[in-house]
């Protein structure tokens, strides 16, 4: 019963990091029709910003408790500087062209942000693991967690409720809807889509960096960092149905808890269980769980 | 770098002057490959680097204590051209026959992936150019067949295991109900945990396997299985997690208790002992794969080659820092040995290879004997320790250290046979 | 009409290689050599684009490819560089047309991802048969050609002859496939499935038809490189793998069969030439002038050449 308690502790504890991760992804899907490969990029970038910018301000005699609201604002500040510079810059040149070849740009950005990065921060790893201990830890049974798991839940769920509140109760959100289900017709109507494109971006960004700002403290912050998340992201967008908010958080929650079950039961499948059930997901349904419907054209 | 290409260029037209006295005096070019990107760049890839550009510098300038006081590889200065090991196989494979056939490397230091040494020794023996593997654990390369062309002056990661499991045994005087892992799905974590849980069982007859975690590569999020080895409350946890991967681990470990429930042992690290030095309690067993870093002995290489690393550097080498100085220099004594064999002229590859076979040499790291794979694959002792803050500063306490012939084996025997056969010859 | 020079040009180039071979330095030839066979699997990647359908994951094929050559190596001891090439192309096709009836019901991003998902469970499978060498893989025995194994100076040259005359046989035969109507009706699918299903034509069935044969040339590919390199490992199946095969025929462009292998060859130099000047930044450099490739020349390289010709 306690191993059954702890499966699903875990469970949630890594659906909660995949749902952050994954979130901004999928609303840039739906808006956009851009599959993001620099996601983890921006998630990669809000880890380095945070741990970089919490530690110092540590450093210098800040308020330990201050250091949950400098992560936020370090993702912030970074995306609010990158995400408009290449949505503008780049992106916005190439809404017209095929969908794929919007991919590779993003992956050819991505390969340039692994670089970039590396020049800004170097290869050292960052720590900042002040904000990890200090609100200490809870025990269930044998097994001690620290509380600042429960933060990452928190975290998720705002993110989750926050964004779902916006896209039906803001003005700005029901254009995204408009947008999302069509395009043209929205334009049309006289929605001003490069604009709502500009916002959209930003934000999903913006999740991805608070994804990576959150999680610095509990990793070591070192370059790579980006790459397994854009894979995993995928996955859990993908199961839950690309553009789907809910379907994200399905998503989320059903690879958190295989994971965590297979790792505790069986271990030795742990490498590739996820892309067995994203693969077994499409293979009965084919565009994920929630998927938005379209008209097809005749 | 651009320092080092202005020599090159500087070198190449002094070489255009006829004359027999310029060819015998021509620097030597060596190609280094170390990874200059990706995770495995901050704990290995740069500190290799930097280990390799600061002994070539102070071999240049004749800066090295005894025996390697001369300057270069005998009088030869040394030029370097730099490799990232990125990219995969293919890229290595195809960055290494730029260098030997396009770049005319005289010999290649490099390489720290297992993967990257099994694709690149069959080149080595192809193309005819002596080539030093300085990390790479994996003891496949000398076990699957021999290599005329191909070194390696470090030992294998058998010896990282069977030391652990020995340390271990050694430390808990023998009463170790059952053991646990947390290794990192792929060859090197795998090769690790098997190895010492072979060890173990060898060593500490009925011992139990509780669990055996293996997370995919730079999953970086282990609570799952932190909680599942918990659980289970194993007397010993073993790990060879690496890298940003080991850190992780060590942070997310440590407020949950796995450094004080169980005996942990971390294989590889001394790479991060210092910097999460808050994280880590007293009395975690440390690695450093091999007599490296806190575990190098005191003597005038090792004294020198920490002072003038942390001069430069601003922090104390660490093990693959030790590994890559420890392959120039082996390659220089070879290389200065073939060359008095040779009435002191410059020596053919041919002769290097002759005197490098079998060779011993001193490394700031202690004596290093070719002693296997006919005498390309280097054995060393090893050592353990445990965590201990003294006035706040992290050190190690209780080493032991095991002898070669202790944690290796023996000339011509698989690693996996002589620990199924219980260490016998 | 514009009479189509292409098979010509082939002739041409396949003479040219064979040619120059002997003369250029050996490094150049091992070059061009992994540049054919990634040109090969490219190929195949281009015939599934010609229908509007992109594979995340033909990385799969060309490790199937690779794997099966290495197999043969180490259970059978075979080392002759036409049977293992053969070997990978019969057992990706076998594996392509198994995929292909789940594959071929998807469309645009769904066929991708469910293709990477393929690749990745791969991956992870290989990764974890500790017997085929796991993530560090194993080498293959050294390549021989009917029996005979040549000079060492010759092995390069021959793996490249080889390779060239396979790639010519393989873009002479796709460009013929291009002109039948199973092959015409690639542009038909990407534009209004429907409006194909109600001329009477099955979309699912030429589009199981076009992945078996790029399943086929992927896994030829593959082991052609595996014979080139010598060493697998189950990186090959890796989503970045795919990624740079996608790139690749990005940047090539789907105007000509001669295409990818011009894409592939400067891919190989461009990342050479980015190791070489920039060791520490490599990777930026790639992406710099693959990003500028696609921004001036949305085509593809090959639209270099049929504006010219347009002018």
């Amino acid at each position: 019963m306690e191993q059954f308690i702890a499966v699903l502790i875990d469970g949630i504890i890594y659906s909660a990091w995949l749902f952050v991760a994954a979130i901004g992804l999928t609303l840039i899907y739906g808006v956009m029709k851009i599959v993001n490969v620099a996601h983890g990029s921006f998630y990669a970038l809000g880890a380095y910003a945070a741990a970089s910018i919490t530690g110092a301000l540590l450093a210098h005699g800040m308020p330990p408790y201050l250091s949950y609201a400098v992560l936020l604002g370090s993702a912030l500040l970074v995306t609010v500087i990158v995400a408009p510079l290449i949505e503008r810059g780049i992106l916005r040149f190439m809404y017209a062209k095929d969908e794929v070849v919007i991919l590779l740009i993003t992956y050819a950005l991505f390969l340039i942000f692994e670089d970039v990065i590396k020049l800004i921060w170097g290869v050292n790893p960052y720590f900042v693991a002040e904000p990890y201990g200090l609100l200490g830890s809870f025990d269930i049974g044998d097994l001690t967690y620290p509380y600042y798991n429960l933060i990452l839940v928190g975290v998720a769920i705002v993110c989750g409720a926050g964004l779902y509140w916006m896209l039906k109760h803001t003005r700005t959100g029901k254009l995204l809807v408009a947008v999302i289900h069509d395009t043209e017709v929205s334009r049309a109507m006289g929605i001003n889509v490069d604009r709502l494109y500009l916002i959209t971006f930003t934000f999903g960004s913006l999740l991805a960096a608070i994804g990576g700002a959150y999680t610095a403290p509990t990793i070591s912050v070192v370059p790579g960092l980006g790459v397994e998340v854009i894979v995993l992201s995928f996955a859990v967008v993908v199961i839950g149905g690309l553009g789907s908010l809910p379907g994200a958080a399905l998503g989320a929650v059903i690879v958190g808890l295989v994971r965590s079950a297979t790792v505790h039961y069986l271990p030795e499948a742990e490498l590739f269980v996820i892309y067995l059930v994203m693969a077994m997901v499409l293979a009965f349904r084919p565009r994920g769980l929630f998927s938005i419907a379209e008209a097809r054209k005749i | 770098m651009n320092a080092i290409k202005k020599a090159v260029a500087a070198a190449a037209v002094a070489a255009l002057i006829p004359g027999v006295a310029a060819a015998q005096d021509a620097p030597l070019k060596i190609g280094v490959v170390s990874f200059l990107s990706g995770p495995a760049a901050g704990p290995f890839g740069v500190p290799a680097r930097n280990a390799a550009e600061i002994t070539f510098e102070m071999l240049n300038n004749g800066k090295v204590p005894a025996p390697y006081a001369t300057k270069g590889f005998g009088g030869h200065k040394l030029d370097m051209n730099l490799v990232d090991e990125s990219g995969g196989t293919t890229t290595q494979v195809t960055e290494y026959r730029n260098m030997v056939q396009r770049d005319n490397v005289d010999m290649v230091i490099g390489y720290i992936s297992s993967g990257s040494c099994l694709g690149i020794a069959p080149v080595a023996e192809e193309l005819k150019k002596l080539t030093v593997f300085f990390d790479c654990g994996t003891p496949r390369i000398f076990e699957e067949r021999s290599y005329k062309y191909v070194f390696r002056t470090a030992a294998t990661a058998t010896m990282d295991s069977v030391g652990a499991a020995l340390y271990v045994r050694d430390l808990r005087k023998g009463k170790i109900k059952s053991i646990a892992g947390i290794n990192q799905n792929y060859a090197w974590g795998q090769d690790s945990w098997s190895d010492f849980e072979a060890s173990m069982k060898q060593l500490v007859p009925g011992v139990k396997v509780a669990t055996s975690q293996m997370p995919k590569i730079f999953a970086g999020q282990y609570n799952a299985e932190i909680s599942t080895v918990l659980a289970d409350k194993p007397t010993v946890v073993h790990s060879s997690l690496w890298g940003g991967d080991l850190e992780a681990l060590i942070l997310q470990a440590s407020p949950r208790g796995l450094f004080r429930r169980s005996t942990v042992i971390l294989t590889t690290g001394e790479t991060a002992m210092y910097k999460l030095a808050g994280s880590l309690p007293d009395g975690v067993v440390i690695g450093a794969r091999g007599p490296y870093g806190p575990y190098a002995p005191h003597n005038a290489l090792n004294t020198w080659f920490s002072k003038v690393f942390k001069d430069r550097y601003g922090v104390p080498p660490n093990y693959a820092a030790y590994q890559m100085a420890q392959a120039i220099l082996g390659t220089k004594a070879a290389w200065e040995k073939a060359q008095a064999a040779n009435g002191g002229k410059r020596p053919s590859q041919d002769q290097v290879i002759a005197a490098f076979e079998h060779l011993t040499f001193k490394s700031p790291a202690g004596t290093v004997q070719m002693a296997n794979g006919g005498g390309h694959q280097a054995i060393t002792g090893t050592a353990y320790g445990v965590t201990k803050k003294v006035h706040g500063k992290m050190t190690v306490a209780h080493i032991k250290r095991y002898p070669a012939a202790m944690v290796n084996p023996p000339d011509g025997m698989k690693a996996k046979d002589w620990i199924a056969n219980g260490f016998k010859k | 009409m514009k009479r189509d020079r292409t098979p010509q040009t082939l002739v041409l180039i396949l003479a040219a290689i064979l040619a120059v071979g002997p003369f250029a330095p050996q490094w150049t030839v091992f070059l061009l050599t992994v540049a054919l066979a990634k040109g090969l699997v490219v190929l195949g990647l281009m015939i599934l684009l010609r229908c509007g359908l992109v594979s995340f994951g033909q990385a799969l094929y060309y490790c199937i490819g690779a794997y099966a050559a290495g197999m043969l190596g180490r259970l059978f001891q075979v080392s002759g560089v036409f049977t293992l090439m053969l070997a990978g192309m019969v057992a990706a096709g076998v594996a392509g047309f198994v995929f292909g009836f789940l594959l071929a019901r998807y469309r645009s991003i769904f066929f991708g991802l469910l293709s990477l998902a393929i690749s990745m469970i791969l991956y992870g499978l290989l990764v974890k048969t500790e017997a085929l060498g796991s993530s560090d893989g194993f080498n293959l025995l050294p390549s021989t050609l009917a029996g005979i194994r040549p000079a060492d100076a010759w092995v390069r040259y021959m793996v490249l002859a080889v390779a060239a005359a396979v790639a010519f046989v393989a873009a002479l035969l796709v460009h013929r496939y291009l002109k039948t109507p199973l092959g015409r009706l690639a542009p038909a699918i990407k534009d209004n499935e429907i409006r194909v299903e109600y001329m009477g034509a099955s979309a699912r069935h030429a589009i199981h038809v076009k992945y078996v044969i790029a399943a086929a040339l992927a896994g030829l590919g593959g082991a052609l490189a595996a014979t080139t390199v010598g060493h697998i490992d189950p990186e090959m199946a890796y989503w970045t793998t795919s990624g740079e095969f996608i790139f690749i025929t990005i940047l090539a462009g789907t105007g000509n069969v001669i295409a990818p292998f011009l894409g592939a060859l400067i891919f190989g130099i461009i990342q050479t030439v980015a190791f070489d000047i920039s060791p520490n930044t490599w990777q930026m450099v790639l992406g710099s002038s693959l990003l500028v490739v696609i921004l001036f020349l949305p085509n593809g390289l090959w639209s270099l050449f049929t504006r010219r010709k347009a002018s």
